[in-house]
């Protein structure tokens, strides 16, 4: 069965206070920012929605503004102006990476960081980098605005804080200090346009040859994207000179509850999982 | 129920056009079946092959995911915008290169081939491979079009 556009309706409002009035009025308007997941289903006819809310070209959703502490992103920023800002190539390397692993050049023209967040996809790119980060969202309805940690945001599969009248407005991001180490890595079936298997970003700082503060998180192994706060544990602390591998391993074993599916097994999952965090630690131990 | 249909105003290869749509209609469909412009190809239909490139506002973008609605006011230009009266640089390289073969993939290529060229965003082969990492192509191996393009960036045959 195909997608019907002739059984569908989108509201179009013309700034984000029209969009909150509809958003309230009419909570079971899909939001629509740059169509990149929902249209799949849409044209595939699985997606249920028969209502849309389109919040393409609002701009009150759009910038980036950067301050002496954090980097504020409006929800619809899209991937391809992550990935060109020479600033987050020094302090954000993982989310340049991510949003330049998100598909290809037309998919990062459209797809954007509050899109991907709500989309809420376990598979998602640009979520592990923003766990790892320390990201805020800023929820908003006509009742007002509330600033959450992301880490809180997703509460199981394609399940959010996000309220039936609020919108993702703002995600800040607090710039890392300079000369943390940051690593990401994403394991598809090709290098490019493909959905990731497993994928894991980690942020780290380091002090007197320990690690001071640590950050894990992982897609594509569980509900949602996760921190591995059991690896973290594991290595917080330690000196980088004798990192505790077979402790950290079996750590974020606990951590990841991956499943077979369609693009792959949830043995293959927990073996990269592994894969990736031992790489990331060869790379923590030169730091 | 029916849902009432939008007047999309844009405009299209250098002309303004408007058709009625429905809203959630997939910018695709629009060109191919109430414009004509049969160019554009459908190839996977879920964003991952490239046939149905097409540059919306300056931007490269998949017209199979792009609603209707979304394209209101925009410029749009498709494939049949390249050639004037001789074909563009980048067309002649193909030919001169063989970048074409079955040819189903070969108007989403010179698309974004096109908008790389035009955003100056190739400056090797690496670059170019990357650019074009979203056109899938199953009878070159790529050998032959990333050659093109390289070329016309070049300003040689």
């Amino acid at each position: 069965m195909r997608g019907q556009p002739s059984l569908c309706d989108v509201l179009a409002p013309l700034n984000l206070d029209e969009a909150l009035a509809l958003r309230a009025a009419h909570p079971e308007a899909r939001p629509l920012a740059g169509g990149t997941d929902l249209m799949v289903p849409f044209a595939a006819g699985r997606l249920p929605d028969r209502l849309f809310l389109n919040l393409w070209g609002l701009e009150e959703l759009r910038g980036i503004t950067v301050s002496d502490g954090e980097v504020t992103f409006g929800a619809l920023t899209l991937f391809r102006e992550i990935a060109a800002h020479p600033l987050f190539q020094r302090e954000f390397p993982n989310l340049v990476r991510s949003a330049k692993a998100t598909g290809a050049l037309a998919i990062q023209s459209r797809g954007s960081l509050g899109g991907n967040i709500a989309n809420g996809s376990p598979a998602a790119d640009t979520p592990p980098s923003l766990l790892v980060y320390g990201a805020e969202l800023e929820l908003t309805s006509l009742r007002g605005s509330r600033w959450v940690p992301y880490a809180d945001f997703h509460t199981g599969y394609k399940r959010s804080l996000l309220a039936p009248d609020e919108l993702i407005t703002r995600i800040r991001v607090p710039r890392p200090r300079a000369g943390g180490f940051h690593y990401f890595r994403k394991v598809g079936t090709r290098q490019a346009q493909a959905i990731s298997k497993v994928s894991l970003a980690a942020w780290a700082r380091t002090g007197n040859g320990h690690i001071q503060e640590l950050r894990i998180a992982l897609g594509s192994v569980a509900p949602m994207p996760i921190r591995a706060r059991g690896a973290e544990k594991a290595l917080l602390g330690r000196s980088g000179a004798s990192l505790p591998l077979d402790a950290a391993l079996e750590a974020l074993q606990a951590d990841i509850s991956p499943i077979d599916d369609l693009r792959s097994s949830a043995r293959f999952r927990r073996k990269v999982a592994g894969n990736l965090l031992a790489d990331m630690l060869r790379g923590l131990a030169l730091v | 129920m029916s849902i009432s249909k939008i007047l999309l105003k844009l405009t299209v290869n250098g002309i303004a056009r408007q058709i009625y749509v429905h809203p959630m209609a997939r910018l695709l469909d629009v060109i191919r079946e109430d414009f004509g412009l049969t160019g554009t190809k459908e190839g996977c239909g879920e964003g991952e092959c490239g046939a149905c490139s097409v540059i919306l506002d300056g931007m490269l973008v998949n017209a199979c995911l792009v609603p209707a609605v979304q394209a209101q006011g925009s410029t749009l230009r498709t494939v049949e915008s390249l050639a004037g009266v001789d074909l563009s640089p980048l067309q002649e390289a193909f030919l001169h290169h063989g970048g074409a073969q079955c040819g189903f993939c070969t108007p989403g290529m010179l698309v974004a081939g096109t908008h790389l060229l035009e955003t100056n965003a190739v400056q090797d082969e690496a670059g170019a491979r990357e650019g074009l990492a979203g056109n899938l192509c199953r009878c070159t191996g790529y050998v032959k079009i990333v050659d093109a393009l390289l070329a016309t960036r070049e300003g040689r045959p």
